[in-house]
């Protein structure tokens, strides 16, 4: 038997049979996830070619999760989630609907990411689901309804880059330094029909929200899968959380990569994208100052608990945050809104003045309110694309949650006091 | 034999254009239908596009086209705005993905010699996939797997699993 990857082993297992990187496989995915995003022109793939009383042919296992849109998008967007609703209640489809929070959130958290599994989802983050050790990849529309039809997936195996983790992050330096350092590195293409996969004694020091910026953020890169390997804080997640743990997968010593990085954790300073490429990182440091108009905490890369912990630790510090710096808390899911409330920190941000919305995407990519035009944004967020935020004369900052709190604490992007963390 | 896949006026773009330039996601949320959604083409990036286009377009663009979010009109609203064929040095996965599941033909080459705003058509000949500027630059595309040739063809995905009821079987 070859020597496998980890990525050549996730989809052998979802196809049934041997594979290596390039072969096309047809597979059937343990799970898929739409959003009101995705999910309406699925309906309408679906319908082009089937009956309109045509439901999916396995609706458990389809996820819904209407996270892009809500009550500030206006009646264009109100009528497609409708749509969606309208379908998942029809055919029995599970749903989480507006205000429960980012679908791919709850793939984790709800249980349907898992070790072994191939999970996939009808956007682009769904690599995600990697930090558990599966194969999580971001699918079509298209894709959604062939799933729908048949309950398969054609996918193309890709070859992995290992990324090698050295070492312990300093302080105030977290798992989005790593991502955009990576961006950094391999630019925005860099792993373009790859799959990452994380390695090296550094995993051991990331908790499982930081691995999941970090498969999150593959996608960043094009990769197709950000898969992290399994091992005792996983299993300690997945025990706490009573999930099945019977089918990880690790890599064969001796597979093949096309090609190899390696990251020293502790020598690592913070990063920031600078308007309007991911790729566009330099180190905090050497960022222009640049006064902000607006800090934004959350999405699907920087809207969990350890994010709003992060933030909150830099701005008690400072105990206040800079006037006219106005703080906006989303956070990923209700269960996280949830504990923040339970532990007052959400009392403790509307202490500060930060503006609380609802769990979902929020104002990521200007599908639920938006920014104005010509603001400076820090975000904690993943694409600073022009016009991503809803105006294309915003500019976006993409920092961690460390970093964008310092920004609403200074009031710049960017550091004041060069080299004090 | 030469078969003709594609003909149209080349429009050219550089490298990273990502699926928000292509079609902002704020204008999703209003409607998903293509023959709006393509006065809003590039509108961030080059405002007058959709108004500048004459008849059929071939897309050509240097590396990682596509990139960004996976929201599939950017590639229904350019086949609505009758684009016939992306040529670029790389596609992002997803972006390339989903055209060849809506039928959109996507070939990688080395386009930095093709001419822009020229007429160029897009020919198979003896298994090669060839772009062809009238002023006579040719350059040659990467091969693309049979399974994804033959969607293609059908027009798509679901237009392939409307002629066939199902995926094809795996070899062993
Ligand atoms: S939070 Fe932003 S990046 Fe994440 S799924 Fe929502 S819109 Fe996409």
């Amino acid at each position: 038997m070859p020597e496998q990857t980890m990525a050549e082993k996730l989809l052998s297992r979802a196809c049934g049979r041997l594979v290596k990187g390039g072969d096309i496989v047809i597979c059937r995915p343990d799970f898929a996830m739409g959003t009101d995003g995705s999910i309406p022109m699925a309906i309408d793939y679906l319908h082009s070619i089937a009956d309109p009383s045509r439901g999916p042919i396995d609706p458990k296992q389809l996820v819904f999760a209407f996270d892009h849109y809500g009550a500030l998008s206006g009646p264009g967007a109100l009528r497609l989630q409708e749509k969606a609703r309208e379908f998942a209640l029809a055919f029995g489809v599970p749903l989480f609907d507006v205000g429960e929070g980012i679908g791919h959130q709850l793939m984790i958290e709800e249980g349907f990411a898992a070790p072994g599994r191939l999970v996939v989802g009808a956007d682009s983050h769904a690599t995600a689901y990697g930090a558990l050790n599966c194969f999580g990849a971001g699918i079509g529309s298209s894709d959604l309804a062939g799933i729908m039809l048949t309950g398969q997936l054609w996918l193309e195996t890709p070859r992995s880059i290992r990324v090698e983790l050295r070492g312990e992050l300093q302080p105030f330096v977290s798992a989005k330094d790593i991502a955009l350092y990576l961006a950094r590195i391999l630019r925005a293409d860099g792993a373009n029909y790859r799959a990452i996969e994380f390695a090296g004694d550094g995993v051991a020091h990331l908790d499982l929200d930081e691995r999941i910026v970090l498969s999150n953020m593959a996608v960043e890169l094009g990769a197709k899968a950000g898969i992290f390997p399994a091992d005792e804080t996983l299993a300690r997640f997945l025990t706490a959380e009573s999930r099945d743990r019977s089918q990880t997968v690790a890599p064969d010593p001796g597979c093949e990569y096309v090609q190899e990085v390696t990251v020293e954790l502790g020598s690592l300073r913070p990063q920031i994208a600078l308007p309007h490429r991911v790729d566009n990182v330099v180190d905090l440091d050497d960022a222009e100052t640049t006064p902000v108009d607006v800090v934004y905490l959350g999405t699907c890369t920087g809207g969990r608990i350890r994010d709003y912990e992060e933030a909150l630790e830099v701005i008690r510090a400072a105990g206040r945050v800079a006037q006219g710096v106005e703080v906006v808390v989303t956070p990923a899911t209700r269960r996280i809104n949830q504990e923040l409330r339970e532990r007052g920190m959400l009392d403790e941000f509307r202490r500060y003045g930060a503006r609380l919305e609802s769990p979902g995407c929020g104002a990521c990519c200007g599908t639920c309110g938006t920014v104005l035009p010509g603001q400076v944004i820090m975000s904690s967020a993943n694409r600073n694309f022009k016009g991503r935020m809803g105006d294309a004369t915003a500019r976006i900052f993409l920092g961690s949650s460390y970093s964008c709190a310092m920004a609403a604490v200074e009031g710049v992007v960017g550091r004041r006091t060069k080299g004090a963390s | 034999m030469t078969r003709i896949l594609a003909r149209g006026v080349i429009r050219a773009f550089g490298d990273d254009v990502n699926t928000d330039y292509i079609v902002p996601s704020r204008r999703k949320k209003e409607t998903i239908d293509p023959e709006r959604l393509r006065h809003f083409m590039f509108e961030d990036i080059e405002p007058d596009f959709f108004a500048s286009l004459t008849d059929s377009t071939i897309l050509c663009a240097g590396t990682n086209f596509g990139c960004g979010s996976a929201m599939e009109v950017a590639v229904t609203v350019p086949i609505s705005a009758g684009v016939r064929a992306v040529v670029a040095r790389s596609f992002a996965r997803t972006y390339q993905r989903n055209a060849i599941n809506n039928g959109l033909l996507t070939l990688k080459a080395d386009t930095s010699a093709l001419p822009a705003n020229e007429e160029a058509r897009i020919v198979e000949d003896a298994g090669e996939i060839l772009v062809e500027a009238a002023s006579g630059v040719t350059v040659r595309c990467d091969p693309m797997p049979e399974f994804v040739i033959d969607m293609i063809r059908h027009g798509g995905l679901l237009e392939y699993l409307k002629a066939h009821g199902r995926f094809p079987e795996q070899r062993a």
